[in-house]
């Protein structure tokens, strides 16, 4: 295994191709669970943990059910793909809320209402299309999905943080809300261009 | 509702991106130009279509528990036929839209509509509401990919219109420019609505 290799997967994933800031993936619940910090922290904590799972499931989907070169039965059904995922998240999302639920009813207090969220939130099947996409093994898709969800988080968490303050400001009246948020996102992602003049290889 | 307001009222008033902030991941990713953007509402005017019209004629027989991953195993279903005609016939735009056709699933515009409209209306009354929906989704790409491309290209439809003296801000056709438009675009349609 090449650690170096992984190391490149999470930087790049983290700050470089942040999910939200250069990736545009996930927008939904960054606009509107960035109101609070602590309801930041466990949107990002719920989709890092969901992310994580889905794209071990769905990758194992593919190598062993879809993909020609490595199925079981030697027939190319890439085309089933988009099906083939999103079933797989839903049915995983609905899982996962049940054991939470049977488990622990603390965690299902703090994580309970996002669940059904994210479902469709483009950043947990975006993941899992990336994953195919670059030809990633079974290793290196977990590592770059965690540390996708890891740099979803910081953002989310990051624009918490500016939200609570601006708040108390003095705006116009119709930049209230989303639009002001949008103005916010892209002065955040001015910040994130730094980023992309780094060379990792 | 008259009928015509069935489909009128995604054009502007019930605006998915711009009155209703809903698909905006697509919004934001694919609105780098005026092609791009028209590629993408088309493909999802399609899905839409497709999938308002299967799910407003088995409304009846689908139990309500289960409804909604019906729902998204037809959106599913009609996202890979679009995926697939792109493939075959604009290789090129399937290429520049990217991981975004698979992801046309996810947009909670389709699966809303499903859910708040197709579910309880009449074929009929579906296919105008898909029809107002896609085409207002397609027109705020349009919109925002018109601004973007002049902006941080100088060119529209791919044809350089500002003269080479124009600098082009590069920006525009990063994901910053795409946060930045789409912010003071949704600024500027609610201080519209609030003048009224």
């Amino acid at each position: 295994m090449d650690l170096g290799n992984l190391f490149v997967i999470v930087i790049a994933s983290i700050f470089i191709n942040n999910f939200v800031l250069a990736r545009s993936l996930g927008i939904c619940p960054y606009i509107g669970v960035s109101r609070r910090l602590d309801s930041a922290l466990s949107m990002g904590i719920a989709v890092t943990f969901v992310m994580t799972l889905a794209s071990a499931a769905t990758w194992l989907i593919y190598t062993v059910l879809l993909a020609p070169e490595t199925n079981v039965w030697g027939v190319d059904l890439i085309f089933l793909k988009t099906i083939a995922f999103i079933l797989v998240i839903a049915v995983l999302v609905q899982l996962i809320e049940m054991i939470i639920q049977k488990t622990s009813a603390g965690l299902y207090k703090a994580l309970g209402i996002y669940l059904p969220l994210i479902t469709t939130n483009c950043a947990i099947l975006g993941v899992a299309v990336l994953n195919i996409e670059e030809g990633y093994s079974f290793i290196e898709s977990l590592i770059h999905s965690f540390s996708a969800g890891v740099g979803f988080t910081m953002a989310l968490v990051l624009m918490s943080g500016l939200r609570e303050k601006y708040e108390l400001a003095e705006l116009p009246e119709s930049m209230k809300g989303a639009p002001i948020a949008f103005i916010t996102a892209g002065l955040m992602a001015i910040a994130f261009l730094g980023f992309s003049g780094f060379s990792l290889k | 509702m008259s009928t015509i307001t069935e489909f009128t009222k995604g054009l502007y008033k019930e605006n998915p991106v711009f009155r209703l902030a809903l698909g905006l991941c697509p919004t934001l990713a694919v609105s780098t130009s005026i092609e791009n953007g028209l590629g993408m509402g088309v493909a999802a005017l399609f899905v839409l279509l497709g999938s308002n019209i299967i799910v407003s004629l088995i409304r009846k027989a689908v139990p309500p528990k289960i409804r909604i991953p019906v729902y998204i195993v037809i959106i599913a279903t009609f996202v890979t036929i679009a995926e697939m005609l792109m493939q075959a016939f604009s290789p090129q735009l399937y290429k520049s839209l990217g991981i975004f056709v698979p992801l046309i699933v996810v947009n909670c515009i389709i699966l809303g509509r499903a859910e708040a409209f197709a579910g309880k209306n009449t074929v009929g009354r579906s296919i105008l509401d898909a029809l107002g929906m896609g085409l207002g989704f397609t027109l705020a790409l349009v919109l925002l990919g018109f601004f973007r491309e002049l902006l941080g290209s100088g060119k529209l439809l791919g044809i350089p219109v500002l003269g080479t003296s124009y600098q082009p801000v590069l920006l525009m056709i990063l994901p910053p420019g795409a946060f930045l438009t789409l912010g003071l675009f949704l600024g500027f349609f609610n201080w519209l609505e609030s003048r009224k």
